[in-house]
């Protein structure tokens, strides 16, 4: 493309740059921020003097937060929960992806099941009748729970689906002549034929269950079983649901917490996604693109 | 021939068997439970043996004011999102697209995809911090003199304040769709626009927006189906009773009203009443989506 030289052009570009730049910034500003809270002196975080740098250098937050064991305890399950989750899903998910993406002639229930995956994407029965069915089990307090109740992840298995359909047909065939059944065509030719899809669903599910803070709140009833985000939600967000809450209650109940420690904890549970985010971040451009493929 | 095809295909129902176990008892079973929005729901005589009420449910919540209010406040943040979500990535991909220094271009990509990865209840903590009494924006504010609000408990701003955290969190990810429909347009068209004499804003104008006009159309599309998801975490974690007014929708009130009040029957009810619109407003989107994008999920 050839530059446009005139001065309008050349304001544009400048004030563009600056502008995306700021822009750019106010992402990493709360990264920055809790960073800062956390390594600030306990009552200069409290007195909200800290905007932009740390206030009076202190690492107390860290030191408190390692012999806190209600925190560790539920980073672990936290941790347990994403490789449990992520391991599951991806394997249930790979496992039925494959059969559907075979034509009708090859396997005769692959319409129904596929409509059944649709209606059960689009219509749940709601929040109460998933609870009381997750009590009935008698999940409620265990791992299973937050590994199993979310339900199978349909629209992760369609994207496998939807790529194993596009993988050339000539190789499943190859192996099929040479006498290969259809679990090893699955497990020894095609999954390691889509190393990329399976990484960015991978990445997709894991983000998923280290997020993840709701089933937590409702499906553990004992604080020790939290996983990480509801303990941390628990810790700095809650806020009683008592309606007559006034504003003057309200500014003294959120000065009551120790925003230092606080932020520290914040800080610890965001290191596990920046470690992983480089990966994310390259693969999930084309996890998006996969959503748009079409036949 | 016949023989050998039954013996692989029995091993195809072997292989979404997990699968359709994992479906049946945790989508398909709750579904069974959807009779206690026209029960008399009673815990201890479970949904055989409660009685029916018919729709009795349903108009107790249409009486409500409460019902009427979550609605508005639903339709109020979801729409604001659902334009916004959509031109403030797409001007930002447009912005993005106009850098000419690869590695800034790179470098602002990379950085602006972050805050999408971080959960709501870490950037809840984060706004409500900022936002906070004594945060960053008063500590702006008090630079110029002005006094400091309390702007977590302000029922005229909360909506805002959710509608604008959304947006922040997610546009970079939403740019993504954009800025590869950017790469693939042909540059041909701007190398005879260029000869025609086009100015970078007439390039934008006459080529490059008619070019997104499909993907613009089949993520508003898309964004239709939406309409009564306002985002649970998020408004969960940022609320509080002070801002219930403009801030409660309807899946934190079916919350409260099922899980803390413990209404089973109503909370059904009122969630029966979000599944099945949401199903009517999806399958239309994806009906239109597929009419006018050419757009298909399987």
């Amino acid at each position: 493309m050839v530059r446009d030289r005139t001065f309008w052009s050349r304001a544009f570009d400048v004030a563009n740059i600056v502008i995306l730049g700021l822009i750019t910034l106010s992402c990493l500003y709360p990264l920055w921020y809790t960073f800062c809270l956390s390594i600030s002196n306990k009552s200069a975080a409290n007195a909200g003097l800290v905007t932009f740098y740390p206030i009076g250098f202190s690492l107390v937050s860290y030191k408190e937060i390692v012999s806190d064991i209600k925190f560790f305890n539920s980073f672990w399950i936290s941790i347990q929960r994403t490789l449990l989750g992520t391991g599951i899903s991806l394997l249930v998910g790979i496992m039925m992806a494959y059969p559907l993406s075979k034509s009708k002639d090859e396997f005769r229930a692959r319409d129904i099941i596929m409509w059944l995956l649709i209606f059960c994407m689009l219509f749940n029965g709601g929040l109460i009748p998933w609870y009381i069915t997750v009590r009935n089990y008698g999940l409620l307090d265990t791992i299973w729970a937050l590994v199993l109740a979310g339900g199978l992840p349909i629209f992760n298995t369609i994207l496998i689906m939807n790529f194993f359909r596009s993988l050339p047909k000539d190789i499943e065939e190859a192996a099929v002549i040479d006498g290969a059944g259809p679990w090893r065509i699955l497990f020894g030719i095609v999954v390691p034929c889509s190393i990329p899809v399976i990484a960015t669903i991978t990445l997709f599910v894991g983000v998923y269950h280290w997020n993840e803070f709701f089933h937590g709140l409702v499906l553990m009833s004992d604080a020790t079983k939290y996983p990480l985000q509801t303990y941390i939600q628990q810790l700095v967000v809650s806020i009683p649901t008592n309606t007559s809450l006034t504003p003057d209650q309200y500014k003294r109940l959120s000065e009551l917490s120790n925003q230092s420690l606080n932020a520290a904890k914040v800080f610890i549970a965001m290191i596990p996604m920046l470690i992983v985010y480089p990966f994310l971040q390259r693969y999930f451009v084309a996890g998006i693109m996969l959503g748009a493929i079409k036949e | 021939m016949k023989g050998k095809r039954g013996n692989v295909e029995k091993h195809y129902y072997l292989m979404v068997l997990p699968g359709l176990v994992w479906l049946f008892l945790f989508s398909i079973v709750p579904m069974v439970g959807i009779v206690m929005a026209f029960q008399d729901y009673n815990p201890g005589l479970g949904i055989f043996g409660s009685e029916w009420i018919g729709l009795e449910n349903f108009r107790y919540l249409m009486q409500l004011d409460d019902s009427k209010q979550v609605i508005i406040n639903t339709l109020i943040i979801s729409s604001g999102k659902i334009v916004l979500n959509l031109l403030v990535p797409l001007i930002f991909a447009l912005l993005l697209n106009e850098v000419t220094q690869l590695q800034y271009k790179k470098l602002v990509q990379t950085i602006v995809y972050l805050p999408h990865f971080i959960s709501w209840v870490i950037m809840a903590s984060i706004v409500i911090n900022i936002f906070g009494y004594r945060g960053a924006i008063n500590t702006i504010r008090s630079w110029f003199g002005l006094e400091p609000r309390l702007f977590m408990a302000d029922p005229s701003i909360f909506r805002q304040l959710v509608i604008g955290t959304d947006v922040w969190k997610s546009f970079g990810f939403n740019a993504v769709i954009f800025l590869a429909a950017l790469t693939s347009i042909n540059p041909n068209l701007y190398e005879a626009a260029t000869i025609d004499g086009a100015n970078r804003w007439q390039k934008t104008r006459y080529v490059t927006l008619p070019e997104l006009r499909p993907t613009i159309v089949l993520l508003g599309v898309l964004g239709l189906g939406n309409i009564l998801n306002a985002g649970f975490d998020q408004v969960y974690n940022l609320y509080n009773p002070l801002v219930y007014s403009t801030g409660d929708i309807l899946d934190t009130w079916i919350y409260r009203l099922g899980l803390t009040n413990l209404q089973f029957s109503l909370a059904t009810a009122a969630g029966l009443f979000k599944s099945v619109v949401s199903f009517v407003l999806i399958t239309i989107s994806y009906v239109l989506a597929y009419k006018f994008a050419d757009y298909k999920i399987f």
